[in-house]
């Protein structure tokens, strides 16, 4: 129906194509060659497509400022414990809520929708937060991120979709509905609670805003609001310091920016691949709601 | 637990069987305490959402006193509109409006049809395989902190950095310039470091509206004769119609609201008469300078605004697609 031959079109288009997938690509490698580039050579300004002198010294800086280190375990336990509790905690409210016999259904609905409707916003949710004595503590990564009204609405939509005989034959059989769900549903539900475990994993490994307000405590700050500080407000004197007191010279800003920036991407970068099916699908199973 | 079952026997004696409804069994009671599992799964939803989701807006309520933190709400005195008045009065709110809907419309007018085209013309490569491939390669900055991206906007635009090497090559500049200290430009940065990051993952939503499309049509189309862009524009972009149209409400919906990761890493000292945006103008005053109560009207009025403003959305995507969002 359509012809195959190239059309000046079709060049252009494909072209185009290149240039976007080029200008996406070109930040991550530009990153990169200039994490690798020595200092000596990173005086001389950044490099464009390879490392003028290529070395691991700005990866060395990094990986031996405590600091770092210490963002990273806080960000890789923020990731874990508060996606896991995530996903059970809203995964529990939403196989409740797909009842329909659930007694309470239409209030509980209710509650849920007025939520999306109007909020309190950053001041109030602040003052909360202090109230609770979740200010400078690491629970306020967990407990305030337990749920949300969109992921408790794709799990109603998936756990419908399960056929009802296989709950119902375990009951006959005299099963909870605790045992039922860890049992029966979850197990049947694996690809809604990977999408949304990595929608919320992403979301905790990029975060760098609630580090910003909420937390002091230099321990607790996660990768990113470190990162945040490093690149926005400049504070890198005691890294600079260290790699002056490591290789006598001052060790370009930049490089150890950039090496900062491949240390906190490269997790993203390595699972990206593999689970990129799942997160177009979480997003079209949250859009079609929306 | 004796007594209990005894109180809810003597419930079902005086239970008219009138009112009970059909395929019921029992009180209310005795009905809830048959699914107390099931409720005890809802129930702390419930009340994380009257904690984290309730109690924050009660809180808004200090935007009509002088709330001091050190001091419960009670002990704080009552002002009215106090604060509505004053930041209606302060320059530098309206300034933030302006910079809200400022870098909201370039977004609106010139960033909403790019994904649109881009999925028109992603849709227009013929390889299964290379489509997949350009897929994956332009979604995968949304996946990349805001830390990371805006770092690198800041090297390019520096004084010495790529795009000052590049405009001096190709000539549209004379001279070196850190564009990030300066207020003319951030609007258009804001815009195009976002349409970088987010053009291939917006085109999805898109993309799955074109591939629902029956083939049957350009097919018929071909046989009629039309060429690539009548079809282009009479079957891919008719059929996809409703989702453009309700994605342009959403996005007339949110103008006063702003991507604030992106901003609150690209504003800096020197930028900030362009880029405190209306959250950023609620975060300085309410975390920075501590003016609670100020900020909280701000949040406040704003609150209500968009509550209206989503209403409204909602009714306009009914009129046109016959579906409402709520």
């Amino acid at each position: 129906m359509i012809r195959k031959r190239l059309s000046l079109f079709n060049i252009f288009n494909g072209l185009f194509m290149l240039f976007w997938c080029f200008i996406t690509i070109y930040p991550m490698w530009f990153i990169l060659i200039n994490a690798f580039n020595s200092s000596a050579a990173a005086n001389l300004g950044t490099v464009k497509l390879w490392p003028k002198e290529f070395s691991v010294e700005s990866f060395q800086v990094v990986l031996g400022d405590p600091d770092i280190l210490n963002g990273f375990l806080v960000t890789t336990l923020r990731t874990v414990i508060a996606t896991s509790i995530h996903v059970i905690f809203t995964a529990l409210v939403a196989y409740g809520m797909s009842k329909r016999y659930l007694i309470g259904r239409k209030i509980y609905m209710r509650i849920a929708l007025i939520t999306m409707l109007f909020n309190g916003g950053l001041i109030p949710n602040f003052l909360l937060m202090t109230k609770l004595g979740l200010y400078n503590n690491f629970l306020v990564f967990v407990i305030p991120a337990m749920y949300t009204f969109f992921d408790m609405i794709i799990f109603i939509n998936f756990f419908r979709t399960i056929p009802a005989s296989l709950e119902e034959s375990a009951k006959v059989d005299g099963a909870s509905d605790y045992t039922i769900f860890f049992r029966i549903v979850l197990p049947n539900s694996k690809a809604v609670l990977a999408t949304i475990s990595l929608f919320a994993a992403v979301y905790h490994w990029n975060d760098y805003y609630q580090g910003v307000i909420y937390i002091r405590n230099q321990n607790l700050l996660p990768l990113q609001t470190l990162l945040y500080k490093i690149i926005a407000e400049n504070s890198m004197n005691l890294m600079q310091q260290q790699a002056m007191d490591r290789f006598g010279a001052r060790l370009p800003g930049n490089s150890i920016k950039f090496a900062s920036m491949v240390v906190a991407t490269v997790p993203i970068l390595v699972v990206y691949p593999f689970v990129q099916k799942y997160l177009v699908k979480g997003f079209m199973l949250g859009a079609v709601k929306a | 637990m004796r007594g209990q079952i005894n109180k809810i026997s003597k419930a079902q004696v005086q239970q008219s069987p009138a009112v009970v409804k059909p395929r019921s069994s029992g009180t209310l009671g005795h009905r809830i305490r048959n699914q107390w599992q099931l409720q005890s799964m809802v129930i702390p939803g419930i009340v994380w959402m009257l904690i984290f989701s309730y109690v924050p807006m009660f809180f808004l309520g200090i935007a009509f006193f002088d709330y001091n933190i050190a001091k419960p709400i009670y002990e704080s005195s009552f002002v009215g509109l106090k604060h509505f008045r004053e930041f209606l009065g302060d320059p530098r709110f309206w300034r933030s409006i302006r910079n809200t809907l400022g870098m909201s419309s370039i977004k609106l007018f010139l960033g909403f049809p790019i994904p649109i085209i881009f999925a028109l013309l992603l849709n227009e490569i013929r390889s299964t395989k290379l489509k997949r491939q350009v897929q994956t390669i332009t979604y995968l900055p949304h996946f990349i902190a805001w830390t990371i991206f805006g770092g690198i906007v800041m090297n390019w635009l520096a004084s010495d950095g790529i795009i000052n090497d590049l405009l001096l090559f190709i000539g549209l500049s004379d001279r070196r310039m850190n564009y990030m200290s300066s207020a003319d430009h951030f609007w258009w940065i804001i815009f195009v470091s976002d349409t970088v990051k987010e053009t291939g993952w917006s085109a999805i939503i898109y993309l799955a509206a074109i591939s629902g499309i029956d083939p049957g049509l350009y097919e018929a189309a071909a046989l009629d004769g039309a060429n690539r862009w009548q079809r282009m524009f009479h079957i891919t972009l008719q059929s996809i119609r409703p989702t453009i149209s309700m994605l342009l409400i959403l996005a007339i919906s949110g103008i006063f609201s702003s991507n604030f990761d992106q901003i609150f890493m690209l504003k800096n000292n020197m930028n900030l008469k362009a880029a405190e945006s209306l959250d950023l103008f609620i975060y300085n005053m309410g975390l920075v300078m501590s003016r609670h109560s100020f900020s909280t009207a701000v949040l406040f009025a704003r609150s209500i605004v968009a509550l209206l403003l989503l209403l409204f959305a909602n009714k306009a995507t009914d009129k046109i697609s016959g579906e409402g969002i709520l």
